[in-house]
This record gives structure tokens, C-alpha cells and sequence, in this order.
């Protein structure tokens, strides 16, 4: 099961969530997809981290076979390449990695070189696997990254599920042992722009964290919006509660949505976060809160499962 | 001599335009003969790298200058690869600016801006 942690702005607690909720579970997967600074590890700490690098495809001109006949200066939608004084210029700031303009070169004269762009760290933190994506200072686009996080998930996934095969046929499990999902917790980046559609494509549920604000409730009404448009099933988490009225709570009200917790606006939790300790393995009553969560939110993919069916 | 400016509408007594890449026209004025030629900038639409397309008009326009309030660090490559002068337009209408071009009273644009990238420049 894919849990996609998503906020219509900054600093709301995607990060706390999903660490903490990929904690309380027997076994988890986090992908941190906040590419653009991703926080998670300074959490989880994971250890045994492996590097990949990750390359986008920019075209290259053999300038001796082009003959300025444009095709690919026209095709290109986003105005990647333009033809200046007889020589092709190729803006690779610009240009989303597509390859059309190499398919409809009728001389042959587009190649594709690879740019490096970023990379992923892959380690592993008690129960967590951790997965961070990295995006290079600079670059326009980090959605190449983000697929390759979502894919590299997938791997694992699949190898965890022919581990756990295994283990069942060999008894290991133990007699009564339910196969069990392997859990993802997707942090994705803030906001409701392409990175996070990239980052909740694949999501089985999107949990929604909202500060009680009036520009909270704002921002929830985006990710609201984004994850309705997607047909994502979908929850919130309301965090920093203080006593009082609180916006983003008036507005799952108005719209139905469910409230599957409600995290505190306290000193305790706020001095663990600061000092980058994961809450629900310094105390119980997190274990708990973060527990309960996790375990709404299987009831309510189970039930979303039963009502799409 | 030949010009092109970002133009808001039709006529030399309209506005010059704020954008360079998304302007609605691009006007190429004639200096010699006074012939206005008014394209439609086809690069106004497109999603993105509007500011390279919209130089890709004017150089293939073969004109020798630009009269801009500003210009992108994309389409500034462009422009200056293909040896077109930029020049800074003040506020006014077209025709104003074009007799203070003739006069020698409009700058070069030297701050190019990195680009707004569809975040506002309108």
C-alpha cells in the first residue's frame, strides 16, 4: 500500500508524518520526493546508503548533418531549440527530455547525450527503508528523479513480496501469519504543481496535513482540489491544534472530508522534532497516535477498495 | 534600418508592450521607408520557453535592433548570438518611441532578467 503525504504549502508536517507514521509500521518504505530539499534523513538516519545517479536526455547537434530545415525547432513545445545565424542552439534548461526532436530529424542529426541531474540515496533505518531524492542545485526539473524513486519503490517492493513468498513456503511465516502489504509513505514535495502530481500518480491513498489557519485551510482546499481531480481517496491530518476555531477543520466539515487525527501543537513533540528524533521511537503516546493513524488509513483504503469494486 | 518592438495593438499611437515573449504583436518598422509590418508572436501561447520562440521571430525577421522594456536571458542569448542591439523603450506610445530611438535617446537594455517562467512578467 502507497501512502502519499501531501500539503498545499511549506512546512505543515509532511516530514513529521510520514517519518513517524513509516516508523509505527512492522515494516515500511519512505520515499522522501522532496526533491528540492528532502529532510527525511535527517530523521531516519539511514545507514548502508547506496548512490544512483540520475541522468536526463538532452539532445546534441551534429552541426555537419544539420541542414537548418527546422523540423525540430517547430516541434519542440517548449521552445527548447531555436536556429540562430545557420547553427541550431539547444537551451537544456529548457528542454523536458522528450525525444521528438531526435525522432523527427530527417539528416540524422540528433543525438542524445546524458546530463546528470541529480540522484538517490537508497539506506536502511531499523524498520525503514529510506529512499531520498536528490535534485542538483540549478536544475528546472526533479520529475525524471521522482520516477525513478517511484520505480526503484516498486523493485523493492517486488523483491520484498518474493522474500516474504519464500519465507511463507518455508513455514517461516508461522502458522496464522497474514501476508501482509509491504507499507510506502510517499513525502512529496509542497504544494499542488507537477512534482507532486508525479509523486501521488501511484498513491493507493493521499493523506492531507493542514495547519489551522485561514491560509492552511487555503492551501488544503488546493491539495483538496488536486487530489479530487487525480480521484485519489483521501484523508486529513490536522496538525498544530490549538484550542479554538480552526479553518482547515471547518473546511473538512464543509466538504465531508475524514479527520484521521489530530496531532497537538505541543512542546514535547515540537522539542523531539527539533532535535531531528523520530517521536514515535522516544514515546509511547506518539507509537500510539502515529499507530492509530496508520491503521485508519488501511480502513479506509479497505473500505474505498470494497465501495470502487 | 530595420526594427521590431513588442506591441499591445495595432498603430503607432498603442502602447509597446511590457512582455517581450508573450507580447500579442511584434511590430518591424521600416526606418527608411516607414512600412509597419505587424506579425502575431505565435510564441504568446505556448506553455513554455516563450522568450526563445518570440526571438526566433525577430531574428528571422532579419532586423537590426529590438526596442524592449526588458528581456529574458534565454531570448538575450539568441538575440545577441544573431548580433541584434537591444534597446530599453520607455513608457509611451510606439511613435514616441520611435522618434527617440531616431534621436539617438533611447539606452541599450543591459539588465536582462533570468526569466519569469510563467510566474507572472505580464
Amino acid at each position: 500500500m502507497k501512502i502519499a503525504v501531501l500539503s498545499g504549502k511549506g512546512g505543515t508536517g509532511k516530514t513529521l508524518v510520514s517519518v513517524n507514521l513509516a516508523a509505527a509500521a512492522k515494516s515500511a518504505a519512505y520515499m522522501d520526493c522532496d526533491i528540492e530539499e528532502p529532510n527525511g534523513h535527517l530523521f531516519l538516519k539511514p545507514e548502508k546508503i547506496k548512490t544512483a545517479i540520475v541522468y536526463n536526455k538532452i539532445p546534441v547537434v551534429d552541426e555537419n548533418r544539420c541542414t537548418g530545415c527546422r523540423i525540430c525547432v517547430d516541434f519542440c513545445k517548449f521552445n527548447a531549440l531555436a536556429y540562430i545565424s545557420g547553427k541550431l542552439r539547444i537551451f537544456e534548461d529548457i528542454c523536458h527530455s522528450c525525444g521528438g526532436c531526435q525522432l523527427f530529424c530527417p539528416e540524422d542529426a540528433l543525438w542524445e547525450k546524458d546530463k546528470e541531474i541529480g540522484k538517490i540515496e537508497t539506506g536502511v533505518s531499523e524498520n525503514v527503508q529510506v529512499l531520498t531524492g536528490i535534485l542538483n542545485t540549478g536544475e528546472a526539473s526533479g520529475i525524471p528523479i521522482i520516477n525513478r524513486l517511484l520505480e526503484r519503490g516498486s523493485e523493492m517492493e517486488i523483491t520484498q513480496n518474493i522474500a516474504d513468498a519464500a519465507n511463507e513456503s518455508h513455514g517461516i511465516g508461522g502458522i496464522g501469519s497474514t501476508k501482509t502489504e509491504k507499507l510506502t509513505v510517499i513525502d512529496c514535495p509542497p504544494g499542488s504543481a507537477c512534482s507532486v502530481m508525479e509523486s501521488i500518480k501511484d498513491a493507493d491513498y493521499c493523506l492531507l496535513v493542514a495547519e489551522p489557519t485561514l491560509f492552511g485551510s487555503h492551501n488544503l482546499r488546493m491539495v483538496h482540489e488536486l487530489v479530487t481531480l487525480f480521484k485519489k481517496p483521501h484523508g486529513v491530518v490536522l496538525n498544530k491544534c490549538l484550542e479554538g476555531e480552526n479553518p482547515s477543520e471547518i473546511f473538512c466539515k464543509e466538504y465531508s472530508l475524514p479527520i484521521l487525527a489530530k496531532i497537538p501543537f505541543d512542546h514535547e513533540l515540537g522539542t523531539l522534532n527539533s532535535k531531528a528524533l523520530i517521536a514515535v521511537r522516544e514515546q509511547e503516546k506518539y507509537r500510539k497516535l502515529f499507530s492509530s493513524l496508520l491503521q485508519k488509513i488501511v480502513e479506509e483504503v479497505a473500505y474505498e477498495t470494497v465501495i470502487g469494486s | 534600418m530595420k526594427l521590431a518592438i513588442p506591441v499591445e495593438a495595432k498603430g503607432l499611437q498603442k502602447k509597446v508592450c511590457t512582455s517581450f515573449g508573450r507580447t500579442p504583436y511584434f511590430l518591424i518598422y521600416d526606418t527608411d521607408s516607414r512600412v509597419e509590418v505587424y506579425l502575431d508572436n505565435s510564441a504568446a501561447a505556448t506553455q513554455g520557453g516563450a522568450g526563445i520562440k518570440a526571438a526566433q521571430i525577430i531574428v528571422d525577421s532579419n532586423v537590426d535592433a529590438l526596442l524592449t522594456p526588458r528581456c529574458g536571458k534565454n531570448a538575450a542569448e539568441v538575440l545577441e548570438d544573431s548580433g541584434i542591439k537591444l534597446f530599453k523603450t520607455r513608457d509611451g506610445s510606439i511613435k514616441d518611441n520611435l522618434e527617440d530611438f531616431a534621436a539617438n535617446k533611447l539606452e541599450v537594455l543591459e539588465e536582462i532578467h533570468a526569466g519569469f517562467h510563467n510566474h507572472g512578467g505580464k
